[in-house]
């Protein structure tokens, strides 16, 4: 990601003292745990004017639900509050605020997008990594079917209905390899995870990529 | 008193006291769209169609209603409108009951039953029938197959000109009933099924005002 | 974390005929929402919905004022409101009235609020037949199961297994023909109707501005119900309220689509009082039975009081991956789902069943599908930490506090964080798997760990 930013001409700055956003924390009912790690992150990126994170998730744990943490806090509230605007999951930062399509990628194969929940239906995102993927030379992207099925990570939920989460990432391996893409990509590093684990279990040749790898390639 | 306890509790919960003035509602949504008779008219046979049921304008029901009928007994309401239609008249139908038991009798061994209705939706093919002395409940309940004789110039274009013409239906009648196709169910291997309990065949006549 | 629900929830996902049945009747169900409410067909959708949920939010902001109105109009219209606290109450309302009417046969609509309060089973006890006449629900009562899904109760079924049950309870020669089922059962049902002397029905709304019940269905059996018998109770939860009649123009328009994706159901029924002079049929008696149990419960905390809004549409079960594969049955109430998910802790405690609010990979499909837009996942993820909270000392959850805490202790500490992660790399993911984490490479592998962090190789450019 850092090279696809710079690339276009943007001055990174990576605050070494970040760590998380919390979420298994907050997402396991840990609030007080959660307050913590959102604390930090507050603090860490306080000075930061522009913040892009490389996953769906982070971002809207972020943007949506950092402020669940701080509603007896009003300070700190504002502070979050302030922090949301600044705060970009990857490809809307790209095609929104950068205005970009078009980062000069080059990769020859054929694709296919998975639709991380989070970003999906938390962030709104769904055109902007689809028009990033059209503008990269070589790569044919085809769509899956059931579209915007969840990969079923959740977190904890993976390792807690390990069964469950399972089978629903058999039925996402099923519609991957039903439209014969050889490389599966996603804006969650959580969501590749869970779906690499199934592919290789089931003995797929199919890879999982980040979009940053893919605008990054040449 | 169980009254006084729930009330108590919500008014509790929510931080309201007793005949508290409330806050105005949000305005009911009400959108009316501008559709003409003629297109309201061809959107109300179309749907009806698309749930299977039949559905024919026509300027002579009787006879259309005497064709279908081919033997068949029918039990027809007290409408004055089919009665002026000369439905009532017709040889094998039945009409004109009053008593509650004889028309239930009367319905559960017709084949058909046949009213009139007050109102149609063109945009979902509903009939809107409100019960009243001149038309009864089971009628259109009863009898596997029922025909509506619906005057053209009572199709609205839907559910937000009912409600707008029709904000208190409790007004008019104790049974406010809006029918959307044959009676159906889907309950056993999610296998469409018509004819349930009321009836798997409907017929929509649009006749003239 | 195991559990009754873990142990229902794996033997349905072991079950793989019951796997693919509610697998593809969900999904049927899903497509023909999805198609229902498309830009094409309902333009105005997502108007509706914000519509639906600022009506439902003002009613039931002021409950106890909508409540009142409704009772003013139902009284005046020649019915009778009876509130009850709870399913005891409810029975003993219902015996009163059919003994002081002689009564013995009672006809049923389907209702999930007195499925809530196991009615029928009460009335059976003192001696009353009381038929459930929905086609679902009259098969189910003759299994005595309890219903799989809000909409198809008896999803889990074959015709096999129908004509089963028929021949065992009915006495009738087995006949797997699914119209000659329904056939039979419309045919002895109608019996019921004709004789019944009291008639009881849920409501899908109840209309302040008018003392009126609504009722949505497909079948007839609803309307046979609160038409045949000479007493109509209908039996509705008090958040069931809406203000006005206009109001039904935004609900109608969602429920049915939202539903199975039709237009409308079949049968809207908005019935106010017993018949009026003059209408030859319908009811000489008219009551409705107000019930609480537990309702008020979820009243005062605001975020959460949108778990009253569901109208029962069933959408956000037919989309939920988790719903779609284990089933109703797992849950441990009548209400299963996602909505099922946020209701059971709410009524019941979450301590009866603390998986539930985790039994989820907060997906967020049903939030976007609620046609009444309740924020299904925001209210787990507020269950969650009530569960957590109300936590009493347990080996395996001291275990996971402390982890959490540890969590964000190395989370508070970069140091520590980089130091973790280097020792990580260093061992392998193979260290990784213990525990819980041996719940993961029970299903997939473990990904290959980098050679050197982000960290790292940014220090080097």
């Amino acid at each position: 990601m850092a090279d696809v930013l710079e690339g276009l001409g943007f001055e990174i700055d990576f605050p070494e003292n970040q760590t998380c956003c919390g979420q298994p924390a907050y997402n396991s009912g840990y609030r007080a745990e959660a307050r913590a790690v959102a604390r930090h992150f507050l603090d860490t990126f306080e000075r930061s004017p522009c913040i892009v994170i490389p996953s769906g998730s982070c971002t809207a744990m972020i943007r949506h639900h950092f402020a669940d943490l701080f509603q007896k806090e009003p300070e700190t509230l504002a502070r979050v509050h302030a922090l949301e605007q600044r705060v970009f999951e990857f490809s809307t930062f790209l095609t929104q605020v950068a205005g970009v399509e078009d980062v000069g990628a080059r990769f020859r194969d054929v694709v296919t997008f998975h639709d991380g929940c989070h970003a999906l239906r938390e962030l709104g995102v769904k055109d902007a990594p689809r028009r990033l993927l059209a503008q990269v030379r070589g790569l044919e992207l085809r769509e899956l079917s059931p579209a915007e099925e969840c990969c079923g990570f959740g977190g904890t939920f993976a390792v807690k209905f390990s069964e469950l989460s399972g089978a629903m990432v058999r039925t996402k391996v099923e519609a991957i390899e039903r439209s014969g893409a050889r490389t599966v990509v996603s804006l969650d590093p959580s969501c590749l995870m869970q779906i690499q684990g199934a592919l290789s279990r089931a003995g797929s040749k199919v890879r999982t990529m980040h979009l940053a790898e893919i605008l990054a390639s040449r | 008193m169980a009254r006084d306890y729930i009330l108590h509790r919500v008014r509790t919960a929510l931080g309201r006291s007793p005949s508290q003035p409330i806050p105005d509602p949000p305005p009911a949504r009400i959108r009316i769209p501008e559709i003409s008779l003629d297109a309201r008219v061809a959107s109300l046979l179309l749907r009806v169609e698309e749930l299977a049921g039949t559905a024919v304008e026509t300027s002579d029901p009787r006879t259309y209603i005497a064709a279908a009928m081919a033997g068949k007994s029918a039990i027809a309401s007290n409408s004055p409108y089919l009665a002026a239609c000369g439905i009532t008249g017709l040889p094998g139908v039945e009409s004109g009951i009053t008593d509650r038991e004889q028309l239930r009798h009367a319905c559960a061994t017709a084949d058909i039953g046949i009213t009139s209705a007050d109102y149609a939706l063109a945009d979902t093919g509903t009939l809107v029938l409100l019960s009243s002395p001149a038309e009864a409940r089971m009628i259109s309940l009863l009898p596997p197959e029922h025909i509506a004789v619906v005057p053209r110039d009572r199709i609205l274009s839907g559910l937000d000109e009912l409600f707008s013409i029709l904000p208190h239906p409790g007004e008019q009648s104790s049974s406010m009933v809006l029918i959307t196709g044959p009676s159906r169910t889907a309950d056993i291997e999610q296998i469409l099924v018509r004819g349930v309990h009321g009836p798997g065949r409907i017929t929509v006549l649009v006749a003239p005002a | 974390m195991a559990s009754e629900f873990h142990q229902k929830a794996h033997d349905t996902l072991a079950n793989a005929n019951l796997q693919l049945a509610i697998f593809t009747a969900t999904g049927r169900l899903k497509d023909k929402r999805t198609e229902a409410v498309a830009a094409g067909e309902l333009p105005d959708y997502q108007e509706l919905r914000t519509q639906a949920n600022a009506v439902k939010q003002h009613a039931i902001d002021n409950l106890d004022h909508y409540l009142e109105l409704f009772e003013s109009n139902v009284t005046a219209r020649g019915g009778h409101v009876v509130y009850c606290k709870d399913g005891t109450e409810v029975s003993d309302f219902v015996l009163r009235l059919a003994r002081e009417r002689g009564a013995h046969l009672i006809v049923k609509s389907k209702s999930m609020t007195t499925e809530e309060v196991d009615l029928n089973e009460r009335l059976e006890h003192h001696g009353l037949e009381s038929v459930e006449t929905d086609l679902g629900e009259y098969i189910l009562q003759l299994a005595h199961q309890r219903p799989y899904h809000i909409v198809a109760p008896a999803l889990h079924m074959t015709r096999y297994d129908v004509a089963e049950v028929f021949t065992r309870r009915l006495n009738v020669p087995n006949e797997i023909v699914i119209e000659k089922q329904t056939a039979m059962a419309r045919s002895i049902l109608r019996e019921k109707f004709l004789n019944a002397d009291i008639g009881i029905s849920g409501a899908n709304f109840l209309v302040a501005d008018s003392g009126a019940v609504v009722i949505v269905e497909n079948e007839g059996n609803a309307r046979l119900t609160t038409s045949a018998p000479r007493i109509h109770v209908a039996i509705a939860g008090i958040e069931k309220v809406i203000p006005r009649a206009q109001d039904l123009a935004t609900f109608l328009k969602l429920l049915a689509r939202s539903a199975t994706g039709q237009l409308l159901s079949v049968y809207t029924s908005f019935l106010s009082g017993p018949r009026r002079s003059g209408e030859i049929d319908g009811p000489e008696e008219f009551y409705v039975v107000l019930l609480d149990n537990g309702r008020t419960r979820l009243l005062p905390d605001k975020r959460k009081r949108q778990s009253l809004f569901c109208i029962r549409c069933g959408a956000c079960l037919n989309t939920c991956p988790v719903y779609r594969r284990i089933g109703g049955h797992a849950f441990p109430w009548v209400y299963s789902g996602p909505i099922g998910a946020i209701l059971t802790p709410q009524f019941m405690g979450v301590q009866q069943e603390p998986a539930l609010p985790f039994a989820s990979s907060l997906c967020g499909a049903c939030g976007e599908v609620c046609p009444v837009k309740i924020d299904i996942p925001k209210i787990l993820l507020e269950l969650r930490s009530d569960v957590k909270k109300a936590e009493t000392r347990d080996k395996q959850n001291r275990l996971e506090k402390l982890s959490f805490r540890a969590f964000a202790w190395m989370m508070t500490h970069p140091r520590v964080y980089e130091m973790a992660g280097k020792l990580l790399r260093t061992a392998g993911m193979r260290s990784l798997q213990l525990g819980p984490l041996a719940a993961w490479t029970s299903q997939r592998d473990l990904p290959p760990l980098p050679g050197r962090s982000f960290r790292e190789r940014w220090r080097r450019r």
